[in-house]
């Protein structure tokens, strides 16, 4: 399957309403596994939706290689049964008149594919994701995660040179999640098949994805790896949106002491005039120190009381105040604090994200940083 | 192959067919007689468009053909979108030349000055469309879709767009287009010209407007009266109807499913045959009146017919559909609503004023506009019923069929009565919607009903026990009454009805000697042939309204819905306007029965099909999309299946509709074509009541055995399918897991 390449897409439903969509580029190329992350109502479904042919685009264009599927400004429109995209839906869709074996073979049918062949795909998909012995049962006789792998299987047996899920998880309790996450990732690599992949849950999008596209209120935010997005995130958005618990920000311009600290250190650092909004820190990178002396001498720091440790299991969450401002820090390691007690916390130069007045990851901060640590 | 162009050249060819090889006007022989044939392709009558033209001086036909050369020129044109726009213009022009030179030349040339004035006198005129002229029609509105499908409206699918266009279109021509000719017709003299003297006169017309009975003096108008009618059934029928809901759902009456059973009836009561057991109840000849007269020396009188009269039989007729509304919306308020209520110290009398009855305001208001609507289109009781003091519909009747013949009286009257209905149906639908108060959330509310307080009870329990007893009472006489020889006079049991009606000799083969037959059999067939076509139709709108978006659907759908708000008296007259003189000509033949069906019980297929594929999720259908199905197949494979329980209640609703029908039907039908309900009113005119009672029994039973053997046949199977069906919601238990 050639590329998919969205260039400046924007979708309305209805004129009035306010953009589904907005300014979307997105290059998605053959073999990869791209995540659509993001709150709910960002647009992720549509730009889903977009892709396969469900829904028209207002603006812009949607090339699939060099043939153009979608361009209202050439009236250029190629429906979704033309398009060869599978879209596995949140809801499964498994037609409850048919059976498994029916379901699964639906595409092949309409594609005229001879018996004998039909049925050894069938086969071959069904024995591929573990539900051959269901067979001749409905929809209605199998678990969730059951008939989500039918829905899987349905859209794999014609081959489809994309696969877009949209939310195909969100249904299903922790276990059958974990074991689904494992299948997709498997079947990525066992198919060589393009994978859209839509999802709210960060979790997912980090395990899974080869990359991730970060997206809010209709726009694209950022697009990058895994780690680039946690460990670079283009924004303060993707900084806060991406990380639980949330990473800690401090506002320059506001008087609180944390935030004047924190404006001073970055000024002696990167000069007065950098322009810096605010900075971050992820609850990782805020260490504790018992004593000043403790903290080594490149670092941020700041007094600050401990007021509550929460353990989860094998790591724990500790919460400190800053003259009733809240940060969190997390750690491996079982600490010996105690609530109530007086510590400092501090972070290394490198862990820090900052931001400009607009939000935007300063970049030449980066490098000043790392080299001053 | 370019895609597109399959179904382009198919359409191009089916052109040239409606051009050549099918005689362009109507057959008056009949088309499928075929007797046409023989004359075929030379003689005027029966010749195609094209000898039409050339040979017998039909020249404004060449714009058809015009067009069409175009249509194929347009083919070649490589962009798309170009491509597109000219087809879609080229369809939108032919469909448009079409009727226009349908509705400007008559049998006898021009029938509008302006044009005479502009082209000069034509010396022949031309016959109604036929075979050709139609599927030429037809080929100019799928060039539209197709174009427009080219240029990507409703993501490039030539089915759906070709398939909202043809609605569109036959909807234009089976409702807007008669009502619209009969409201001309009614500004014009017998010749076509401008001549608004008799609306006028009607308009201003006593006998419709005079409010004599209040202000003292005479009687009221027929609008005043039969708006008192209408406003009297609907409270009756309400009152009852909640009497009957409230015994049904909060009492423990013993007899609640036979309560339930009450609601099929109205479905399958042909909606005179109460007037006429009220006649052998309380006519002057009634058992009842004829019983008192000889014990209590009380003098026959004719009270019966009348409005009270009538009133009585609307409120026994449309009683059980007031119930069925309302039992919807006693079951809707929650009993949380009412215990929060009760633990609030209200007891149990304040608890039903203060909550449950404000709650349930919205839907009485909606049952009482129902009932006005049905006592306002009602034809059949006030027809046997009424006598002179009649209402709009059978005034209507008489100003068309009687001796009076006065078309723009018809109109006029037409008119007054669209007005109440509409304002009726508007009020519903803007007034009523956004202030439904049903609480049922399908969060599986537990708890009970509370016990109605003890008086209420009481009250509703004596109201439904002899209501129910008398309706059992009224349809005990619909089904003894024809085996008794004479009501009131000759009370001996007898078959002779029956047999006049239903006899069949064997002499060799099987001769059906009874008066009936004729008119049952184009009964049977009519209904046979428009309930599938009902159900198509009905189906597929109801397929656009939930599962398409495009710009006007709003509009669509609000359309739509208004024309079922036209009464059936109003369509019947206006279809005998319309479509009795070029360029339509179908009265007298069993088309204009099947097409006044097929666009009366629409309704019964589109809200069927819309709350049954509103409960199919729409990705059901879009999986099957992206798996290169396009929406035809999808709707083969997918949709249809999952519909079979409403395919079916719409196939057996529109049947049976077919059969008791009559308001419309009375209008429509002819020697050839006589339909079961027009007879049966016939027989009652002529005062043959034992054999119209037969008869009515007659298709009582045929119906009953329709409906119960469908039921049967699909019942279990719908069972089975909806358990699937609700199976397929797994993510809710999975999540409380
Ligand atoms: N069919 C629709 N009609 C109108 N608005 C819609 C429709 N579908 C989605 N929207 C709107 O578009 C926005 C994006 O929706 P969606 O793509 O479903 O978000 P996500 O999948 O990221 O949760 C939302 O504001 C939603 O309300
Ligand atoms: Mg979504």
């Amino acid at each position: 399957m050639p590329d998919i390449v969205l260039s400046n897409v924007q979708k309305s439903y209805g004129a009035g309403s306010p953009n589904a969509v907005s300014d979307l580029d997105l290059h998605i190329r053959d073999g990869e596994f791209m995540c659509l992350l993001g709150p709910s109502g960002c647009g992720k479904t549509t730009t889903l939706r977009m892709i396969a042919g469900l829904e028209n685009l207002t603006d812009g264009e949607i090339r699939v290689g060099e043939k153009i599927v979608d361009s209202p400004a050439r009236g250029a429109f190629i429906g979704p049964e033309k398009r060869g995209m599978g879209l596995v839906f949140q809801s499964y869709a498994l037609w409850p008149h048919l059976t498994i074996e029916r379901n699964t073979d639906f595409g092949l049918r309409l594609r005229k594919v001879p018996k004998a062949e039909r049925e050894a795909r069938v086969t071959e998909v069904m024995k591929a994701l573990d539900i051959e012995k269901y067979r001749h049962r409905y929809p209605s006789q199998l678990s969730g995660g059951q008939q989500q792998r039918v829905a899987l299987a349905r859209m794999l047996a014609v081959n489809p040179g994309v696969l877009l899920l949209d939310e195909p998880l969100s249904n299903l309790d922790a276990r059958l999640r974990l074991e689904m996450r494992a299948e997709l990732k498997r079947i990525h690599a066992a198919f060589g098949t393009t994978i859209v992949f839509v999802t709210h849950d960060q979790w997912e999008a980090m395990t899974l994805a080869t990359s991730i596209a970060v997206m809010n209120e209709g726009r694209l935010q950022q697009l990058g790896t895994p780690n680039d997005i946690y460990d670079r995130p283009a924004n303060r958005f993707v900084a806060e949106f991406v990380g639980s618990p949330p990473i800690n920000i401090l506002e320059t311009a506001t008087g609180h002491a944390l935030d004047r600290a924190a404006s001073h250190w970055l000024a002696g650092r990167l000069g007065e005039s950098a322009g810096v909004g605010s900075v971050g820190f992820r609850p990782e990178a805020l260490q504790i120190a018992r004593s000043e002396a403790a903290v080594p001498g490149d670092s941020f720091r700041h007094a600050a009381e401990v007021t509550g440790i929460l353990p989860t299991g094998g790591s724990w969450i500790i919460e400190l105040k800053v003259d009733g401002r809240a940060l969190f820090a997390t750690t491996t390691e079982c600490p010996v604090l105690k609530g109530g007690e007086r510590v400092f916390v501090h972070a290394r130069p490198t862990a820090m994200h900052v931001f400009d007045a607009a939000g935007l990851r300063l970049a030449g901060a980066d490098d000043t940083l790392a080299r001053a640590a | 192959m370019r895609h597109g162009n399959r179904r382009l050249d198919v359409v191009l060819i089916l052109g040239a067919v409606a051009l050549t090889l099918l005689p362009w006007y109507r057959i008056d022989g009949g088309f499928y007689g075929f007797g046409w044939l023989a004359g075929f392709p030379l003689s005027t009558e029966v010749a195609p468009g094209l000898v039409q033209i050339a040979a017998h001086g039909r020249w404004w036909l060449a714009g058809v053909v015009l067009l069409l050369l175009l249509a194929g020129a347009a083919r070649g044109m490589a962009d798309p979108m170009r491509r597109g726009a000219a087809l879609a213009w080229l369809g939108a022009l032919g469909v448009l030349f079409l009727s226009l030179q349908g509705l400007a030349i008559g049998f006898s040339g021009w029938t509008w000055t302006i044009s005479e004035s502009l082209f000069g006198a034509l010396s022949d005129g031309q016959p109604s469309m036929g075979a050709g002229a139609v599927l030429s029609a037809v080929v100019f509105v799928l060039l539209f879709s197709f174009g427009l499908a080219e240029r990507g409206v409703m993501k490039g699918d030539a089915f759906v767009v070709s398939a909202i266009s043809l609605l569109v279109f036959l909807v234009a021509v089976f409702v807007f287009y008669p009502i619209g000719s009969m409201f001309a017709g009614s500004v014009q003299d017998f010749d076509g010209s401008f001549n608004p003297d008799g609306f006028i006169r009607n308009m201003q017309d006593p006998g419709i407007w005079s409010l004599g009975c209040v202000i003292g003096g005479g009687r009221c108008g027929v609008a005043w009266r039969t708006l008192w009618l209408a406003i009297m059934t609907g409270l009756g029928s309400t009152l009852l109807g909640l009497a009957f809901a409230l015994v049904a759902t909060r009492t423990r009456f013993p007899y609640k499913k036979g309560l339930r059973l009450l609601t099929i009836l109205p479905i399958i009561t042909p909606p005179f045959v109460i007037g006429l057991a009220l006649t052998l109840l309380f006519g002057r000849a009634g058992v009842i009146t004829q019983g008192l007269s000889e014990l209590f020396g009380i003098e026959p009188g004719r009270w019966l017919y009348g409005l009270t009269g009538i009133w009585i039989a609307q409120v026994l007729s449309f009683t059980p559909i007031a119930f069925l509304v309302l039992i919807g919306v006693v079951e809707g308020v929650s009993p949380s609503m009412e215990e929060a209520s009760t633990t609030l110290r209200a007891d149990r009398w304040r608890t039903f004023r203060r909550v449950s009855l404000p709650l349930m305001k919205p839907g009485l208001a909606n049952a009482f506009l129902i009932g006005f609507i049905e006592s306002m289109a009602d034809f059949g009781n006030p027809l046997v019923l009424g006598g002179s003091h009649g209402v709009l519909s059978t005034e209507i009747f008489f100003a068309v069929v009687g001796s009076q013949n006065d078309p723009s009286r018809a109109a006029v009257l037409a008119m007054v009565l669209l007005v109440f209905t509409l304002s009726a149906f508007l009020a519903q639908r803007f007034w009523l919607s956004g202030k439904n108060f049903a609480t049922v959330t399908g969060k599986g509310d537990s708890g009970a009903h509370i016990a109605l307080p003890r008086g209420l009870s009481i009250g509703v329990h004596a109201i439904v026990i002899p209501w129910g007893l008398f309706t059992l009472v009224v349809y005990g006489m619909i089904l003894v009454g024809g085996f008794v020889k004479t009501w009131g006079l000759d009370n001996s049991l007898t078959l002779d009805h029956y047999a006049k009606a239903f006899s069949i000799s064997f002499d060799g083969s099987i001769a059906w000697t009874g008066v009936a037959w004729n008119s049952f059999w184009t009964t049977m067939e009519i209904a046979l042939i428009s309930a599938p076509l009902t159900a198509i139709v009905g189906l597929l709108t109801a397929y656009i309204i939930v599962r398409q978006k495009f710009t006007g659907k709003n509009v669509f759908e609000f359309a739509l819905m208004m024309s079922f708000a036209i009464p059936g008296t109003v369509i019947g007259v206006s279809y005998i306007m319309a479509f009795n003189l070029p360029p339509l000509e179908m009265t007298g033949s069993a088309l204009i029965l099947i097409a006044c069906f097929v666009f009366r019980n629409m309704p019964v297929g589109v809200r069927g099909g819309i709350a049954a594929m509103s409960q199919l999720d729409k990705s059901l259908d879009e999986a099957s999309l992206t798996l290169r199905a396009g929406s035809f197949r999808t709707i083969r494979k997918v949709i249809l299946p999952l519909l079979r329980p409403a395919i079916t209640a719409a196939l057996v609703y529109s049947f049976v509709r077919a059969i008791t029908s009559i308001s419309a039907v009375i209008f429509l039908v002819s020697a050839e074509y006589n339909m079961a309900t027009s007879y049966i009113v016939g027989l009652v005119e002529n005062g043959e009541y034992g054999v119209a009672i037969a008869y009515s029994s007659m298709l009582i039973v045929v119906m009953i055995t329709v409906i119960t053997g469908f039921q049967l046949l699909v019942g279990d199977r719908r069972l089975r399918r909806e358990n699937r069906v609700a199976g397929l919601a797994p993510s809710r238990q999975e999540k409380t897991a």
